[in-house]
């Protein structure tokens, strides 16, 4: 164990404070658990990747600014979404100069920015959680926290930890759900596309419940389930570390038979 | 070849609502996608092998100049002859005016994306010179009177019954009651037609996989050997293929090619493999009279230095077309021109001007898929962003998109008011959804709806709770 705590702030995600605030909580117990100081900085809204990829640099560099600024004086930024967390890492420092002083302060950001289930098992060194849940699921590999931050073996690791869990793979986990971002508005024909196959191979695996690591991407795969009539729950990987599920599942109503205080 | 990128979202609807397209676009994960896993999985030093390649064409295209002009000296001095074509203009005329000093009457040619890319056989068709496709593949469109829709496989989007229709349709000598039901039937048909036009084409032109800097020669791979009967036996033998294709030593060929067919096909090499220098020489048994190289530049060296420098490493495997979702949805035809997928969303704004390509960069998810298979590693979804970020200077982006984008970005940067205005959003799409907690409908979000339900925020943001659960 480390001599102090690492002092974390967490970077909820614009997705996460909007739709789902239950997974920015799921994360604060994770990252408690693992010994982690957490605070939430006010001044915090997106990452800007809305605007980075529409092509509008400007705003996305004052974006980034503000980020920067934000989380200044951590130890590390955890983020419970790959997109997100690659974001920062990857991209903001081809905002600026090199050489310049806000390049230099995005790198050092980029340094200590972390997306959750990686931060836990690498940084934390955490290799089980104290979690039950009696479900059969399947995962599936956000681009972004695959290809651009190599999260793969990480979430499976700590969910094979889960008493009561089992994990069945799905055909081609890895490829892309179809959301994108503003893709999915932009282009709905070939969204729905790729949805309509990730959900067939869904549902193909018999799981009782759906898992990733960012939420975009989740309620894109919700959102298509509920529409093919399916009764797949579909929750953040973070729900289920915690072992929290007393949210009803995204898209989901309340289940009559749980108290919930929703 | 008349791009119609522009026209990119009528072309996606075309193709959702054709039934043989998207049958046939079924082939690809598994024709293509599978085979590469397994090709790369036998060959332990797959990726080293990569960067190796990688580490041979930066060379190559920072001393490209150095290099062409090596090959044009070793071509010249093994009896051939070097054309430079700065425009595709220039590379039509240039293969027109050999055909008519030489009297050409019908050209055989073996698969070349270059060639798609100058239109060349509208301009012989129109000095009454026959050009006949011997790729089974580029047989089979032009017959049809189309486009490639795959850089490796021109008639993916076919399926063998459109095929059978369309030789019983032009094919009309052979008897009507042939069995051309499969694959090996329609084949030995395309074959048995194709055979005499070798013995009798005036000229073979071929495109080329790679140039020798240290040799003078050109390459080409091919699984039908269509090829070498095209180069090998007319009189006259024309290399139509573009500046970025060379490279330095023979070594290096034999480098790339091993990532090249295992990237392409999943094969460990293609059936064949061709190495043209000069005309023949009097020792050889055979071989053509004379020997022309075109070299196309048509825009890319005004890509060297650029933020599109490192798409010249492409060695037009097709590998990022195989493995996109948005191709496996919509197949090539959809992009509009030569280049489809990935590589085609970044090549053709290069080549054709990001006015006419404009939305191809965006129609991607930047899921990365392309990048990760590459064989030269090109960041191809770097690419598309840098070319949507071209389109937002020059206001291509749509004014609908920029006026929100700024709204947003305004408020983002306002964190106080941003709050304010989510928590309140918030609240009014969980009474909205009600007790379903999801909508099926919500205005200004069709383009979800449509095909999905919206799931409802669960109600107060978290930046709210977090204040009320630690701060009371």
């Amino acid at each position: 164990m480390a001599a102090a705590p690492h002092h974390v702030g967490l970077f909820v995600t614009c997705l996460v404070d909007f739709f789902r605030p239950s997974v920015g909580f799921a994360a604060v117990k994770l990252l408690e658990e693992a010994g982690c100081t957490v605070e939430v900085p006010e001044t915090q809204t997106c990452c800007g990747q809305p605007a980075f990829n529409s092509g509008d640099r400007g705003d996305t560099v004052a974006i980034a600014r503000q980020v920067i600024e934000a989380f200044r004086g951590f130890d590390y930024v955890v983020a419970p979404s790959g997109s997100c967390a690659g974001m920062i890492r990857k991209h903001y420092p081809s905002l600026f100069e090199p050489g310049s002083a806000d390049r230099a302060a995005a790198e050092e950001l980029a340094s200590r920015t972390y997306e959750l289930v990686s931060f836990l098992t690498r940084i934390c060194g955490r290799t089980a959680v104290e979690a039950s849940v009696s479900a059969r699921v399947t995962y599936h590999d956000s681009c972004s926290g695959l290809r651009e931050l190599g999260i793969k073996e990480e979430p499976r690791q700590l969910l094979a930890s889960v008493d009561g869990l089992t994990v069945v793979e799905m055909r081609d986990a890895e490829t892309c759900c179809g959301f994108g971002g503003t893709f999915c508005v932009k282009y709905p024909d070939i969204s729905n596309d790729m949805v309509d196959k990730k959900a067939a191979n869904i549902e193909a695996t018999r799981a009782d419940m759906l898992l990733a690591g960012d939420l975009g991407c989740l309620m894109n795969m919700a959102g298509k389930l509920q529409r093919r009539g399916s009764a797949i729950e579909v929750r953040h990987v973070a729900e289920v570390l915690a072992g929290d599920l007393s949210s009803p599942a995204i898209g989901a109503a309340a289940k009559p038979s749980k108290s919930s205080n929703g | 070849m008349q791009p119609t990128s522009h026209a990119f979202k009528e072309n996606v609807a075309r193709a959702f609502n054709d039934a043989n397209l998207q049958q046939a676009l079924k082939k690809v994960p598994t024709g293509f996608v599978e085979k590469r896993a397994l090709a790369r999985e036998r060959l332990p030093e797959f990726d080293a092998l990569r960067d190796e390649g990688i580490a041979i064409k930066r060379h190559t295209l920072t001393n490209l100049d150095l290099y062409l002009e090596a090959y044009e000296r070793k071509v010249q001095e093994s009896g051939g002859h070097v054309h430079w074509a700065p425009t595709a203009a220039d590379a039509r005329q240039i293969i027109v005016d050999i055909c008519k000093r030489r009297g050409a009457r019908l050209v055989t040619k073996g698969k070349s994306m270059v060639s798609e890319e100058i239109g060349l056989n509208a301009a012989l068709e129109a000095e009454g010179i026959r050009p006949v496709e011997t790729d089974l593949g580029e047989y089979l469109i032009q017959l049809r009177g189309e486009t490639p829709s795959h850089i490796i496989a021109p008639a993916i989007h076919l399926t063998k019954q459109q095929v059978e229709a369309d030789f019983r349709r032009v094919h009309t000598e052979l008897p009507p009651e042939r069995v051309i039901s499969e694959p090996p039937e329609l084949v030995a048909e395309a074959r048995a037609m194709l055979r005499q036009k070798y013995l009798d084409a005036d000229i073979g032109i071929t495109g080329a996989n790679f140039l020798i800097a240290e040799t003078g020669s050109s390459v080409i791979v091919t699984n039908e050997g269509n090829g070498d009967l095209t180069q090998s036996l007319p009189k006259v033998h024309i290399v139509i293929t573009s500046i970025e294709k060379v490279v330095p030593t023979l070594e290096d060929v034999s480098t790339i090619l091993r990532v090249l067919a295992r990237s392409a096909t999943g094969q460990e090499f293609s059936s064949y493999t061709t190495f043209s220098t000069g005309p023949r020489r009097p020792e050889d048994p055979d071989g053509p009279e004379e020997y022309h190289v075109v070299l196309l530049d048509n825009g890319r060296s005004a890509m060297l230095g650029t933020n599109f420098e490192d798409m010249l490493r492409c060695i037009r495997c097709g590998a990022c077309l195989n493995h996109c979702p948005v191709y496996q949805a919509v197949g090539g035809h959809a992009y509009g021109w030569v280049y489809s997928g990935p590589m085609g969303a970044v090549l053709t704004p290069s080549l054709v001007g990001i006015d006419e390509a404009a939305p191809l960069p965006n129609a991607s998810t930047f899921c990365g898929r392309c990048e990760e298979v590459c064989p030269m590693r090109i960041p191809l979804p770097k690419m598309m962003r840098h070319w949507r970020e071209r389109e937002f200077e020059r206001h291509l982006t749509p004014s609908t998109v920029r006026q929100g984008l700024s709204l947003w970005a305004w408020l983002a940067a306002r964190p106080g008011l941003y709050r304010k205005v989510t928590g309140l959003a918030a609240r009014s799409l969980r009474l909205l959804a009600g007790r379903k907690r999801r909508l099926r409908h919500l205005p200004l979000a069709s383009g979800w709806t449509r095909y999905r339900d919206f799931p409802a925020p669960e109600g107060k943001t978290f930046h709210e709770l977090w204040k009320e659960r630690r701060h009371g």
